[in-house]
């Protein structure tokens, strides 16, 4: 009988790949030799040092209604706050908690509407063709043009604003869902009824797993849409949270904790937006390798 | 959905002796995308016997691969009938096959699911027909992988390993099904020479194994006459059967066939009569059916 | 399609039957059309059950019903105040968004092409880009001498940051074998530019600029219900919808929804039109 690889005579090794320590070195040795951490900095600092300019160094007439860089740090880690916010005050904590409760909530049942819906969408095309028309009738009509509605639906002040948040996540994730399916090649499908499946099996080994990469993306930007949405609303009708403290202190004339507020809303997008891509990246263990094989 | 037999004995219509043996009677398909009727294959028949290692030659677009489809299952038929074992897949009142785990297709780019490990992929088959527990299914995958000179790649996914190793896997995953017919279309196509020869030697020794009925589309002449017991040889689109080379060389074959005067003779009367069709594809110029 | 199913065929021209006859039969018409039916019906039954039953369903039971909003819609119609909305709000948003691409566009090539530009002002701008731009609204208002200039401002925000990161993603994309093959065909640097990556980057910024468009939108009626609407001349459809609302007259909130809908998908579906004839290789795939 003619064999191939002798299974016994020799061993096929493959490649001993690094740990996971040494590659981490390897990188961070790699990019310290590199000009990129340099430049970065010094374009940070770069940026620092134009707002400082302009808002105190030179006080240029309109920037000099807007607080610089100086007096908002000072500010912000003062244990006594002029205008009334910085890390030191319980206030602070609270807006920021109260916001990502609301997106926490909005997050959570979007995605376990908007998941399945999308998958049922992607696969069943009976099913797409009645429910997505309603989709993109709604979908174009901005998410606050929805507020005056959401007020007469809901009580209260809460419910409004986690409404609207759930209203515009729900639609990127619906569609990215769908899409994700509809993006599965032919192959997959035909590969897998051919070996028998059936149409659960089909459901559970090719559209989810399949449609997971643009899940994921799907929900990064669903959340950051949620973020856009949630401070819209806090901004109109809300009595607690980040957007909320950004218009009151518009209103009440104080700028400093405006600008805190604003940068700790990037902060914690940016940080919201890292941990669904962190989650993805552990999900898919077998898109994030092959990713790394291509090089990207 | 259709369960394989895994019994010893082969299924109940007649014993191992019947097992794939294909028959393709008077098959035409035409296709009508927007009101016009193009006709992919035209009165094609062919008969296979149980085991036989049957090439499909022809030109790029002349329909091969409809036929693979229309065995599989994933397209239907327009008439004639496909009748497997006895038993009728399509034809009449039937116009399109159910697929099934007794004809498995290993597709031309690859189709291991790109999201299951190598030994997942392979124990999919058993698993989802629950024919075996999971972790007997594993088991067996990783057994089976070892066999084929892939045991130490059980655990990586297909995005990690070479596109030749990928293929094997994949004939793997076919081929623990034990199908009565194994279609391959045109596996091989985008490899480069020396993984081509690795990848027959492979083929030859599973299929001096395990003596399941292949269909196997390709263009190269050379794969064609070296691997199978006949040689099919279509027209262009829409295609039917131009002749059948019947290859007596012996089995086990090795490398050294390549190179021998039967060999040769064999490969110019198919080049003969595939080199007038590829002109006829050739000059009509259209994009390939996929 | 992803079902498990028929293969659709390819390589067949076109026949040349009636595009009117052809769309009238595709069954995903037929069948959107029945789902919008049914639900403008459980709609009007459920916004009417305090009227028909005595008991108000939960949510429903208070919107205003779409006969009634029909009807406000056939009246205002009539109004030069709502046309004047639709002006001020379309204003805005063209303003906003070609600001937005005049600026972005070039800013987003510069940071594709030149890797120091892109490591010193790529960090700033990821820093600054999580915050929504609805965030940016105060200091815009305390900024910028008018109301316009600031609405005009937060809508620039919106659009800049999409099409910047949608220019620097399609210029990723483009096949590093375009460029060598152009290069092995004599072009310098300056033709490699105009014809190789400016039309391969074309795609993405147009995706940019149709997502762009949407996000301008989103901006512009939350900035309109913000400020309300703007001291000079009317106010734009955010305006509108939140004067409806603070008026009372329910059924014109959902007209004015439903005419920034239309203005959006509108304005979505021009950019589309204008890519399909800049791009005509797009559609052969």
């Amino acid at each position: 009988m003619h064999q191939v690889v002798p299974a016994g005579d020799f061993q096929v090794t493959p490649r001993a790949t690094p740990n996971r320590l040494a590659r981490a070195w390897y990188q961070l040795k790699k990019t310290a030799k590199s000009p990129t951490p340099y430049l970065t900095v010094f374009g940070i600092l770069l940026w620092l040092f134009v707002y400082w300019l302009l808002c105190e160094g030179l006080k240029l007439p309109r920037f000099v209604k807007l607080p610089g860089p100086v007096t908002v740090l000072s500010q912000w880690l003062s244990p006594n706050p002029e205008q009334g916010i910085s890390i030191f005050t319980p206030e602070y904590y609270q807006h920021i908690y109260v916001s990502c409760r609301r997106i926490f909530i909005a997050f959570c049942i979007a995605t376990s509407i908007g998941v399945p819906l999308g998958l049922v969408m992607g696969w069943s095309r009976t099913f797409r063709d009645y429910t997505f028309s309603i989709l993109e009738v709604l979908r174009p009509i901005p998410i606050l043009a929805w507020v005056p509605l959401a007020i007469l639906m809901f009580s209260g002040y809460e419910t409004p604003v986690i409404f609207l948040a759930t209203l515009a996540s729900l639609f990127v994730t619906t569609l990215n869902t769908m899409l994700g399916v509809q993006s599965i090649d032919e192959v997959y499908f035909r590969a897998a009824g051919c070996l028998g499946s059936s149409r659960w099996d089909v459901f559970r080994h090719v559209v989810v797993p399949g449609a997971l990469p643009f899940i994921f993306t799907g929900l990064q930007i669903s959340i950051g849409v949620a973020w856009f949405s949630l401070v819209a609303a806090e901004m109109v009708s809300g009595d607690f949270g980040l957007g909320y403290l950004i218009l009151s202190s518009y209103v009440n004339g104080v700028t400093v904790p405006m600008v805190i507020a604003m940068l700790t809303l990037g902060f914690v997008g940016w940080f919201t937006s890292a941990m669904v891509r962190f989650v993805g990246n552990r999900l898919m263990q077998w898109h994030a390798r092959a990713l790394t094989l291509q090089g990207r | 959905m259709k369960r394989t037999d895994m019994s010893p004995d082969g299924n109940g219509s007649g014993g191992l002796a019947a097992r794939g043996a294909l028959s393709i009677r008077d098959v035409v398909k035409t296709y009508d995308p927007e009101g016009v009727n193009v006709m992919a294959v035209d009165h094609c028949s062919m008969e296979i016997a149980p085991g036989e290692f049957c090439m499909i030659v022809g030109p790029s677009g002349c329909g091969k691969t409809t036929l693979l489809n229309a065995i599989a299952g994933f397209h239907s038929i327009t008439s004639g009938e496909i009748v497997l074992d006895g038993k009728l897949l399509c034809g009449t009142g039937k116009p399109m096959a159910a697929q099934g785990a007794d004809r498995i297709v290993v597709f031309q780019n690859g189709a291991l699911f790109p999201w299951k490990t190598l030994a997942e992929n392979v124990a999919y088959g058993p698993m989802v027909q629950r024919v075996l527990s999971k972790r007997d299914a594993l088991e067996k995958a990783h057994e089976m992988l070892a066999e084929a000179g892939l045991g130490e790649f059980g655990g990586k996914y297909p995005g990690e390993v070479s596109s030749g190793m990928a293929r094997r896997a994949e004939i793997v995953r076919a081929l623990i099904n034990k199908p009565k017919v194994l279609l391959l279309d045109e596996p091989y196509r985008a490899m480069d020479g020396l993984t081509k020869s690795i990848m027959h030697e492979a083929l030859l020794e599973v299929y001096d194994r395990t003596k399941v009925t292949i269909f196997f589309i390709t263009h190269d002449l050379e794969e064609a006459i070296f691997l199978g017991d006949r040689v099919y040889v279509l027209t262009t689109r829409p295609c039917r059967l131009k002749k059948v080379v019947n290859v007596d060389i012996p089995r086990p074959r090795n490398y050294e066939v390549l190179s021998s005067e039967q060999f040769r003779l064999l490969f110019d009367e198919t080049k003969d009569a595939v080199h007038e069709e590829a002109i006829k594809a050739f000059q009509l110029g259209e994009r390939e059916l996929a | 399609m992803a079902s498990v199913g028929e293969v659709s065929p390819i390589g067949v021209a076109p026949s040349r039957g009636s595009f009117l006859l052809r769309t009238l039969g595709r069954r995903e018409l037929w069948r959107g059309l029945v789902a919008v039916t049914v639900f403008l019906i459980l709609w009007e039954v459920g916004s009417r059950s305090k009227e028909w039953s005595g008991y108000t369903l939960p949510y429903v039971g208070l919107l205003p019903p779409p006969s009634d909003v029909a009807v406000a819609w056939s009246k205002v119609l009539m109004k030069w105040g709502y046309w004047e909305s639709w002006y001020q709000s379309f204003k805005r948003v063209l303003t906003g968004f070609i600001a937005a691409q005049i600026i972005g566009i070039p800013f987003g090539l510069m940071l594709a092409v030149n890797k120091y530009f892109r490591d010193i002002f790529f960090p700033p701008f990821e820093v600054l880009r999580p915050i929504p731009p609805l965030a940016w609204v105060p200091a815009s208002l305390i900024f910028w001498p008018t109301n316009e200039l600031s609405i005009a401002f937060v809508t620039f925000l919106g659009a800049f940051f999409t099409i910047v990161i949608n220019v620097l993603g399609g210029a990723r994309t483009i096949d590093v074998r375009y460029l060598r093959a152009a290069q092995s065909m004599g072009a310098n640097n300056w033709d490699l530019f105009w014809r190789i990556i400016l039309p391969g980057i074309l795609p993405s910024i147009f995706t940019g600029a149709a997502v762009g468009m949407g996000i301008t939108w989103e901006v512009v009626v939350a900035a309109e219900m913000i400020s309300s609407g703007g001291t000079q001349g009317g106010g734009g459809l955010g305006f509108f919808i939140w004067n409806s609302y603070m008026g009372g007259s329910m059924p014109q909130i959902v007209v004015g929804m439903i005419s920034i809908g239309i203005a959006g998908y509108l304005s979505s579906s021009i950019i589309r039109m204008i890519g399909n004839r800049v791009m005509p290789w797009r559609n052969l795939f």
